[in-house]
């Protein structure tokens, strides 16, 4: 009877989970393998695959180092840059703000994400061109500024694009925090300053480290920001993959980056984990 | 796909539900009940196949929906709005910024497309790749192969069959802020040593191999279209070089340049004549040393869903009264002596969209090696990357 009914709860399990398996199967694992199978084969006269068995693509990598150098520095620092911005501002809504009024707060911060991203960086567009921003600063005597098409624009549109992937996991570890630590730390004589670098900032690390993961990961891939506030001049491993498959039709070659770029997030996410373990002491990790 | 289904097939649902509720009565027999269905369903499958059930004729065969893929600001909006009030088909325009692009597009499949405008150069690339139909002129009446003009029209016909028609044809000059450049720019070369100085951070090049490095080509005193390892690495050279200069590697650079964030651009008949139409500051010269001419033609994808709305836009488009508008409002000079003669005057006068034959002789058509040479594309690549 007994064993019946754990055989009835283990197929119910695998039913409520085969949805989710299939899905990854088909829209994860087999494209995967299809982008390692391209991977070690040519491009076709006219562009395209044609079968092969080689590794002159994962050869070629070097010739987009530029594209990968791009994007290891500004994946990072960008991620870096979204960190600092959005720290003060989810202390702000986890330990200053009223409890009434944090719910409210707290929507502001996702409401952008209902406005596709593709509009919000169009509208970037407009404030960075010459009809934006640099008119103001041209009426204050900065003539003849130019942002718009920089790698300063490029990050100004990751930071703002990102900022709540960021926010949100920090709020979650901040929100946590057990207010009776800080009043102990007050207690025994600790400035505010040295209680939040000893007891609230190590506390909200599993929060950071999460934000800094999501974010670097997602910038790895990054696409449309250094498309449209680049200009086309500042080039990731992305716009490199775009270029690759849209333009030169070269799959093989293309597949041989995304496997690399693949390879590369999975070795910052173990990095990332690794180090949040070990801060948290626990193998228990926050995602959002 | 469902939805067209249910349009093309001679048995309606109603029917159909009439059918089944016979069958459940017991009125007919099940086999009765199949064949009628099956009958519906075979018809269905024929039927998307196009000239044995469907003719463009009929309009309630045209569904409600199509898929025209082509260029930034190539059409009058209000074309396809007469069309759709006439056939009561909505078309959905998709906008490419290069051949390379619509290419990458068709061999990955699935596009949707029922229509495309691709260039002269491509299209016997896409005849041998097996991406386009033959045309089936006897769908297009509006076409008229006497009156066109031979010399931008020959590329559509392979082998003797007409695979494409011409839509227009144009060139590929420079696009200037008179009111910002004072330096005289009226080659290619002059175009990159301007974007190096006077219009330092101001100047735009398209995101397409054929014309950025064409042009980087002819003003290093090369042919447009070469393949030649040694001068494509001079090319390449040039443009690396004037890569820190630009403001952008872009093909949609009508905003830039109206906005005065650009102030030079490589650029397409049509956009040269509406840029100046609407900020006469703009100019348009070609290169004396060279450049592009060129002719973009229409052509129905294999692929294709909805090939009788595919034809009856084509046919549509190349009635002289429809493609009259086009032209007045996309500033691409015509190649149908139809449309020329129904044009008004200060359009064929306009020197932009006109110009002296003597301006056209230093001028190329691309060639068709330089869709699929894999060097070409791995230049774009660099200089893009780098």
């Amino acid at each position: 009877m007994a064993l019946a009914l754990n055989t009835k709860r283990r197929m119910v399990t695998a039913a409520l989970v085969a949805p989710a398996v299939a899905w990854l199967f088909i829209f994860l694992v087999l494209p995967f393998i299809a982008m390692l199978v391209f991977s070690v084969g040519e491009r076709a006269p006219e562009g395209g695959y044609q079968p092969a068995f080689t590794f002159a693509q994962f050869a070629n990598l070097p010739a987009r180092s530029a594209a990968f150098w791009n994007t290891v520095i500004l994946a990072p620092v960008g991620s870096f840059v979204c960190l600092v911005v959005a720290y003060p501002v989810a202390y702000y809504l986890a330990v200053k703000t009223s409890p009434r009024y944090r719910l409210l707060l707290v929507s502001l911060v996702v409401v952008p994400f209902w406005t596709s991203l593709l509009v919000r960086t169009y509208a970037w567009m407009y404030l960075l061109g010459s009809r934006g921003i640099p008119n103001l600063l041209g009426m204050i005597g900065f003539e003849e500024v130019r942002i718009l098409n920089t790698p300063g624009a490029v990050l100004l549109g990751i930071v703002y694009g990102y900022l709540p992937l960021m926010i949100m996991p920090i709020y979650v570890s901040l929100e946590k925090l057990d207010r009776r630590l800080l009043e102990a730390s007050a207690d025994l004589g600790a400035r505010p300053v040295s209680t939040f670098f000893s007891v609230t900032l190590p506390l909200s690390l599993p929060g950071v480290m999460t934000g800094l993961a999501l974010v670097t990961i997602l910038l790895l891939g990054e696409y449309l920001i250094p498309q449209l506030l680049g200009g086309g001049k500042v080039f990731f491993i992305g716009n490199a993959l775009v270029d690759l498959f849209l333009q030169s039709r070269n799959w093989p070659f293309g597949s041989a980056i995304a496997v690399t770029l693949v390879v590369v997030v999975v070795f910052v996410l173990l990095i990332a984990m690794r180090i949040a373990w070990k801060i948290a002491g626990t193998r228990q990790v926050d995602l959002v | 796909m469902s939805k067209s289904y249910k349009e093309n097939a001679p048995i309606s649902a109603e029917r159909l539900m009439d059918e089944l509720i016979r069958l459940k009565r017991g009125s007919v027999t099940r086999r009765h009940f199949l064949g009628v269905t099956g009958l519906g369903l075979a018809s269905a499958v024929l039927a998307r196949e196009t000239g044995l059930f469907s003719t463009p004729a009929f309009a309630d065969d045209l569904g409600k929906q199509m898929s025209i893929a082509t260029w930034p600001n190539y059409h009058d909006p209000a074309t396809f709005e007469a069309f759709t009030a006439a056939t009561g088909v909505a078309v959905e325009v998709n906008v490419f910024g290069s051949n390379e692009e619509m290419l990458a597009k068709l061999q990955a499949g699935g596009t949707g497309w029922d229509l495309f405008v691709p260039t002269n150069y491509t299209i016997s690339t896409y005849v041998k790749l097996g991406l386009i139909d033959a045309l089936d002129m006897a769908k297009v009446p509006n076409y008229s192969a006497s009156t066109e003009t031979a010399r931008f029209t020959a590329e559509g016909v392979v082998d003797g069959t007409t695979y494409a028609v011409p839509k227009n044809w144009g060139t590929t000059g420079i696009a200037l802020n008179s009111s910002k450049i004072k330096a005289p720019v009226t080659s290619w070369k002059d175009f990159f040593e301007v974007a190096q100085g006077e219009a330092d951070g101001r100047a735009m090049v398209h995101d397409y191999q054929l014309t950025t490095i064409g042009n980087a080509l002819v003003s290093l005193g090369f042919s447009f279209n070469s393949i030649k390892p040694e001068e494509l690495a001079k090319a390449e050279e040039l443009l690396i070089r004037v890569k820190p200069h630009l403001y952008a590697i872009n093909s949609d650079y009508q905003p830039g340049m109206r906005a005065g964030d650009a102030w030079m651009t490589m650029c397409w008949t049509n956009d040269g004549a509406q840029l100046n139409r609407d900020v006469p500051k703009i100019k348009f010269v070609l290169g004396k040393d060279g450049g592009e001419i060129w002719s973009d033609f229409y052509a129905i994808p294999k692929s294709a869903a909805n090939k009788p709305a595919g034809y009856a836009l084509l046919n549509y488009l190349m009635d002289p009264a429809n493609a009259v508008k086009e032209h007045i409002a996309n500033g691409a000079p015509t190649t149908d002596s139809r449309v020329l003669s129904l044009l008004p005057k200060e359009v064929t006068s306009n020197a932009i969209v006109y110009p002296p034959e003597t301006e056209l002789t230093p001028l190329e058509f691309g060639a068709a090696v330089t869709l699929t040479d894999p060097a070409r594309a791995e230049v774009m690549a660099r200089f893009k990357s780098a």
